[in-house]
């Protein structure tokens, strides 16, 4: 039931594998009826960048998306929920951010990915650096007002 | 007591460090005070902190707004608009 589902986060340089992330969530489970997951990439901006660098910050980040994960919990009833977020140098084509939201039946996983994926972006302590593919340092990538946007959808709609 | 502050992001690059221990001076009570505060202290904290309307704070950890108390703060972090996802 809601609140149930105790999230797995994960903060980390390493790449993942998302089959075996789906696999953890619903091996020897029969309760188990739809499965999202949401998978951010690095691109390349059309052959402009060599990489991002994520930097975070250590223990806020765990915590902040603790805190945005416990929110899905009691918001949709889940049965499995895992969020994995890598920093450090990410090259284009690479993984960045994994949502994995299980539940009995779709629209509650589907929803609860989407939110998880809102929230991460505004409130989650996690910000990139562009490097360019001329070998120099591109900027900081700033904010999308749009992010936010996303993000305050959630505070109307399910009240 | 003395309280850690914490800068990431391009508030660490123009303070020119990654965080530091400072005792607050009296009358400093809030994050907004903070902010003016630290902005005084030099060019690169002027740099900085030149539009203290978008950065962003947490204290011990949490997000927090600019007119929340500091009194009791471990932490203090100051950073820009996130951009993770």
């Amino acid at each position: 039931m809601a609140g149930a589902v105790v999230p797995a986060i994960r903060i980390q340089r390493e790449d993942f594998d998302v089959a075996a992330e789906i696999a953890g969530l619903t091996e020897g489970r029969t309760d188990i009826g739809a499965v999202v997951t949401f998978s951010g990439l690095c691109r390349d901006e059309q052959g402009a960048l060599s990489a991002l660098e994520l930097e975070h910050y250590p223990g806020m980040a765990e915590a902040e998306i603790g805190r945005i994960a416990a929110e899905a919990g009691e918001r949709w009833p889940l049965q499995g929920l895992t969020v994995i977020h890598r920093h450090g140098k990410i090259a284009p084509g690479e993984n960045i951010v994994l949502v994995v939201a299980a539940s009995s039946h779709r629209q509650a996983a589907f929803e609860a990915a989407n939110f998880l994926m809102d929230y991460l972006k505004s409130r989650a302590p996690f910000w990139k650096k562009e490097h360019l593919a001329d070998g120099s340092e591109g900027g900081w990538v700033e904010a999308k007002e749009a992010d936010d946007h996303a993000a305050d959808r959630w505070k109307k709609s399910r009240e | 007591m003395s309280t850690k502050l914490i800068y990431f992001a391009w508030v660490r690059e123009r303070i020119g460090k990654p965080e530091e221990d400072v005792d607050l001076p009296p009358g400093i009570e809030t994050v907004g005070d903070l902010l003016r505060w630290l902005k005084s202290r030099g060019e690169e904290y002027e740099n900085a902190l030149q539009y203290p309307d978008v950065i962003r704070v947490a204290i011990n950890q949490e997000h927090v707004g600019h007119r929340e108390k500091i009194a009791g703060a471990r932490e203090i972090a100051l950073f820009p608009p996130m951009t993770g996802g």
